[in-house]
């Protein structure tokens, strides 16, 4: 997802106040900055919403790649609100990180040191207009599910955060779906975009559940705390039920041999994806990594002057009023 | 051209010289998208550039309205080239740097907010209504860009720098704005808009104080680069920006988007 395998710390404290701890999660009380709280579950949370925020932002690039060459000022105006809100999302996601005591400088800090991670998914190129499309409609669609029931999170900061971006990602998923859809039943080259699309960003998008965790430790714990809502299986499964049909009804070819509907399951089978290919993306290697980084590196230090200029003149303003004062 | 130059001919020259100023500039700033010094810059850059696009659309929609040729503000954003476009130099400049952008944001901004407040009292009324409508945008995008002028021409000496050097750089590009000719003169015969020159004196006195509470110095030099507005000769730099906007336009004519 947005923050995949994020590793949950085991805890160290008073087991009664622990107790207590997780009885209020129990009986679904929000937790709020100010109360107290195992150290496990603030770190595990800050790396969670860090890694969450940073996808937001590095997320602007596959997508900002197409807006110089968007057909028409529609599209264009639309693909650019999109990417603005993504924007917004990191704002909302890095405040609700600095409840926890860590600022949005030093997460950016460890985001651009690589000490931080965000989504595998923006490590893949966007090659063609109908991956506008694609992104939209299959990695928006596999966030909501992800963050949807991420609204319910025991953390209030981060939950309130969740349903300010579930407003705006379902307006996502539908223009994306818009954009393909209009190139599925475009000109063959249209049709063409359109199925080369979603079959290079379907495996990508179901490796954005992560690997099966089945028997990880840092899920069950992040599942107790509800940091974690559901498991990356159930997902990635919801997310094939819902996205097979849909590829159908555009008359798409399906990016998997493997699928196929199991009358017995009730769900679609589906082949995995290559997890090896997602552990090198994890550690640097997939496609565009390297230019990912570059990129924010590059916007963070040519800022530099920007920010420290506005904060000098900042400061200099407010000397100005206490010397008229 | 000025001899057989008919009403609608000079209207719809005058339409695109509008919508041509905001689609260029608003496709130069989203460029910006995801690469700007804070975050909060992101979403305010997106946030111009999206309202660039919106008026873009309503000027050249009226353009082709105008010109009854049946095309639409894609068909004239998408397929004109070059030599067809009405925009002013100053917006087609490279980004460059943030100071270089903000400026030029600036010294547009200025421009247009006093071009906009003149076209509310339009004798067209369609045009009286979209420059109703693209005014408070334009007055907080002047709100924004001087306030960041200010704020980095005061800021630090190495800010300073950038700004100083971003003004030197455009001011050549600033007295295009307030240039005449047959389009201008048959708009203010007709009621429609103001003579360029006659703005000059407000643009002055507003960019005056902006930059000199920026404690920029504003350079001796009255010379102005001309050639967009009449389209006689545009920067190399349009051609380049047209490559990629109207790419997918020219290299799949004919398909809906
Ligand atoms: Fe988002
Ligand atoms: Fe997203
Ligand atoms: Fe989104």
């Amino acid at each position: 997802m947005y923050a995949q395998m994020v590793k949950s710390e085991a805890s160290t404290d008073d087991p009664e106040k622990l107790a207590a701890f997780q009885a209020r999660i129990d009986a679904g009380e929000k937790i709020e900055p100010k109360d107290w709280m195992p150290a496990g579950y603030r770190k595990t949370l800050i790396r969670q919403i860090g890694q969450h925020a940073h996808s937001e932002i590095v997320g602007q690039l596959p997508e900002g790649n197409w807006i110089t060459r968007a057909p028409t000022l529609e599209r264009k105006a639309i693909l650019l609100a999109k990417v603005q809100d993504e924007a917004g999302h990191g704002l909302y996601l890095y405040c609700a990180a600095e409840t926890l005591g860590v600022s949005r400088d030093e997460l950016t800090e460890m985001l651009l040191d690589g000490r931080m991670k965000y989504s595998s998914i923006f490590n893949y190129p966007t090659l063609n207009w109908a991956d506008m499309g694609a992104v939209g409609w299959l990695v928006d669609g596999a966030a909501i599910l992800n963050q949807v029931p991420l609204q319910r999170t025991s953390f209030g900061p981060y939950s309130r955060a969740m349903i300010r971006v579930c407003k705006e990602e379902s307006f996502h998923a539908r223009q994306g779906f818009d954009v393909i859809r209009k190139m599925a039943n475009g000109t063959p080259a249209q049709k063409k975009m359109a199925q080369d699309a979603l079959n290079r960003l379907w495996f990508p998008a179901l490796m954005m559940f992560g690997p099966s965790d089945a028997d990880s430790v840092h899920s069950t714990q992040s599942m107790a705390w509800k940091i974690k809502m559901n498991t990356n299986d159930e997902l990635r499964q919801k997310f094939v039920d819902q996205t097979v049909p849909q590829i159908e009804f555009l008359g798409l070819d399906l990016p998997d041999a493997g699928i196929k509907w199991n009358e017995e399951r009730g769900h679609y089978d589906y082949s995995d994806p290559d997890w090896d290919e997602f552990f090198d993306v994890i550690q640097g290697n997939g496609p565009c990594n390297t230019d990912r980084l570059a990129a924010r590196n590059k916007a963070w230090q040519d800022g530099q002057w920007v920010r420290d200029g506005l904060l000098a003149h900042a400061r200099k303003t407010a000397a100005r009023k206490v010397a008229a004062e | 051209m000025a001899a057989t130059l008919t009403q609608d001919e000079a209207l719809f020259q005058f339409l695109l010289r509008m919508g041509d100023n905001t689609l260029i500039l608003g496709h130069r700033v989203s460029e910006w998208c995801g690469h700007a010094p804070v975050l909060e810059e992101d979403i305010a850059l997106a946030n111009t550039a999206l309202d660039l696009i919106g008026q873009t659309q309503m000027w050249l929609g009226l353009a082709g309205e105008v010109q009854g040729a049946g095309k639409s503000a894609d068909d004239l954003a998408f397929l004109r080239d070059v030599w067809d476009f009405r925009n002013v130099l100053l917006v087609e400049v490279p980004n460059e740097d943030f100071g270089r952008t903000l400026m030029r944001q600036f010294l547009f901004d200025a421009w247009h907010s006093i071009q906009l407040g003149h076209l509310m009292k339009s004798s067209d009324p369609r045009i009286a209504a979209i420059a109703a409508k693209t005014s408070k945008e334009v007055a907080y995008h002047l709100e924004r860009s001087a306030d960041t002028v200010v704020g980095l021409g005061d800021g630090t000496e190495e800010s300073h720098g950038f700004m100083q050097a971003a003004l030197d750089y455009l001011w050549p590009y600033v007295g295009e704005m307030f240039t005449s000719d047959a389009v201008d003169a048959a708009m203010v015969d007709a009621g429609i808009a103001p003579d360029p020159a006659a703005l000059r004196s407000d643009y002055d006195a507003l960019i005056l104080r902006v930059l000199g509470d920026a404690t920029l110095t504003v350079p001796d030099s009255r010379f102005a680069h001309k050639g967009g507005r009449t389209g006689a000769m545009h920067t190399e730099h349009l051609g380049h920006l047209l490559t990629h906007m109207q790419w997918l336009q020219r290299a799949y004519p004919g398909a809906s988007w």
